[in-house]
């Protein structure tokens, strides 16, 4: 059979992302795919030469539109790690439930663009409804929808009032309850898994020797998530893991889905033994050294790495972001599917090109 | 064999309910207490210090403080809310709407009294000129 060669993106109308994938194509088959990035490139790293430290917060909070708040909270604990600065209890558990609640609106974002993948717009507007939501809360307790811009060096900038907790926790037992009665559609409806199960398998070795991260890691079986770690205030909250073996696109968005709920529970933990005492410290001087802080996005890990020498700008500063470690992945799991399903495919590890490239 | 999807009981609950959205341009929904919408300035508060315009992350803010002049690139604003965080006189404010669209760029400026040069300046200033 001839070889084919068809370009899939940069412009592609189920993917809002700028990605280029050369497939060869043999009879419908994808048989090799070899991805092109670059279309989106900011230079955010050059710019801590112009921009002092704490200037260079509401920068890699831009980095990415949809874990803007994680990044962010990656950056300070870094440079905190670095000037020896000791947050109060309370910044971290405020950290933690803001961060849980981006992964909420992440997830919902990203489930219902799967849906919106496979054509089915019905239940992408049931998800996005719910995801509204959240961004509300967001909205109220910070006063921005998305780039939130809470996190200032040594702690918090916002406090949440009695109310407002009050609220939030009736807020995400609607939230619960509809993404509950979604539960059958996203699990067992047939489109759903007429589309998904068994495209694109990675297996747990796979995964595991190209250097997977988040969901499409776990959704192959192995049990790795960043917040094991213990960083902000997770040490005091207790949960497992998201773990799926199917190793496909409907594992992928099984694990997703779990996450939600279990982030849900995650805010609700921290809202009820939110610490008092005061939300940030001041900070005084330059920091001096190597840092480096590795937090649990939605989709993965993310790793940074900042290198000062006691001025007010950085020398170094070295962002690795979750996609950039799930496309070879990626370019693994194309190979033996059919041309239809590609979009499927990439979509399932849930591509974040501006996170890509910085 | 015909078979009833988990989602037609949802599709038909949402026939009998209310609408989830709102018919924008006719009905807004208040916004909420604290947020961040457009910039402004108390100038009569003002001291022209050039606080906000050191900690702007994006640079927006410039401050005359010989001619008491407080400018903002209204478009270059992120809504951060850090000028606000550092003003010492506590001047700078987000309403809480935001700023309509608009076809041209927009310079919020606002024209204050300088504060009066301290006396040794203001004598080493004299001598200077002597």
């Amino acid at each position: 059979m001839a070889k084919t060669i068809i370009p899939f993106g940069p412009q592609h109308p189920v993917l809002p992302e700028p990605i280029h994938l050369s497939l060869t194509v043999e009879d419908e088959i994808v048989t090799q795919a070899v991805p092109a990035l670059g279309y989106v490139h900011r230079g955010l790293e050059k710019l801590c030469d112009i921009r002092d430290y704490h200037h260079m917060i509401q920068v890699v909070e831009r980095v990415c539109g949809i874990c803007s708040k994680i990044h962010a909270m990656c950056y300070c604990q870094a440079l905190e790690e670095m000037m020896k600065i000791e947050v109060p209890p309370r910044a971290k558990s405020l950290r933690v439930i803001w961060s849980e609640l981006h992964r909420v609106h992440s997830h919902l974002l990203w489930l219902g663009l799967f849906a919106d993948a496979f054509g089915f717009e019905a239940l992408f507007y049931q998800l996005w409804k719910i995801r509204e939501r959240v961004m509300d809360i967001n909205e109220a307790t910070t006063g921005n929808r998305v780039i939130v811009a809470v996190n200032v060096m040594g702690g918090v900038r916002n406090d949440l009032s009695p109310e407002q907790i009050r609220w939030i926790l009736s807020e995400l037992v609607l939230v619960e309850s509809e993404l509950k009665a979604l539960e059958s559609t996203i699990l067992d409806d047939y489109t759903v898994k007429a589309r998904t199960v068994g495209k694109g398998v990675l297996t747990k070795e796979q995964a595991y020797e190209l250097g997977a991260a988040g969901p499409t890691l776990r959704g192959s079986g192995v049990a790795q998530d960043m917040r094991q770690l213990k960083y902000a205030a997770f040490s005091d909250l207790e949960f497992e893991p998201v773990v799926e073996y199917e190793g496909d696109s409907y594992a992928r968005g099984k694990v997703r889905y779990r996450e939600t709920l279990q982030s849900i529970d995650l805010v609700r933990q921290a809202l009820h033994k939110l610490p008092e005492g005061p939300i940030n410290v001041k900070v005084k001087g330059n920091p001096e050294g190597e840092g480096v802080a590795r937090v649990e996005q939605p989709r993965g890990e993310l790793y940074y790495y900042i290198k000062a020498n006691g001025t007010k700008y950085l020398e170094r500063l070295r962002i690795r972001t979750p996609t950039f470690a799930n496309i070879p992945p990626l370019a693994a799991m194309l190979p033996g599917i059919e041309l239809a399903d590609v979009p499927v495919v990439v979509l399932s590890i849930d591509p974040c090109i501006s996170c890509t490239e910085r | 064999m015909f078979k009833i999807t988990p989602m037609t009981g949802n599709v038909l609950k949402n026939l009998f309910t209310k609408k989830s959205t709102r018919l924008y341009p006719f009905e807004i929904r208040e916004p909420f207490e604290n947020n961040r919408g457009e910039l402004y300035i108390d100038i009569d508060k003002c001291i022209f210090c050039n606080t906000c315009a050191r900690k702007c992350p994006s640079q927006c803010i410039t401050v005359d403080k010989e001619k008491g002049i407080w400018r903002c690139d209204a478009f270059a604003c992120v809504y951060c809310g850090t000028c606000g965080d550092h003003c010492p006189t506590k001047c700078l404010h987000h309403k809480r709407t935001w700023r309509p669209v608009a076809t041209s760029k927009v310079i919020i400026e606002e024209q204050g009294t300088p504060p009066k040069p301290k006396k040794k300046a203001a004598v080493k200033k004299e001598e200077a000129v002597e």
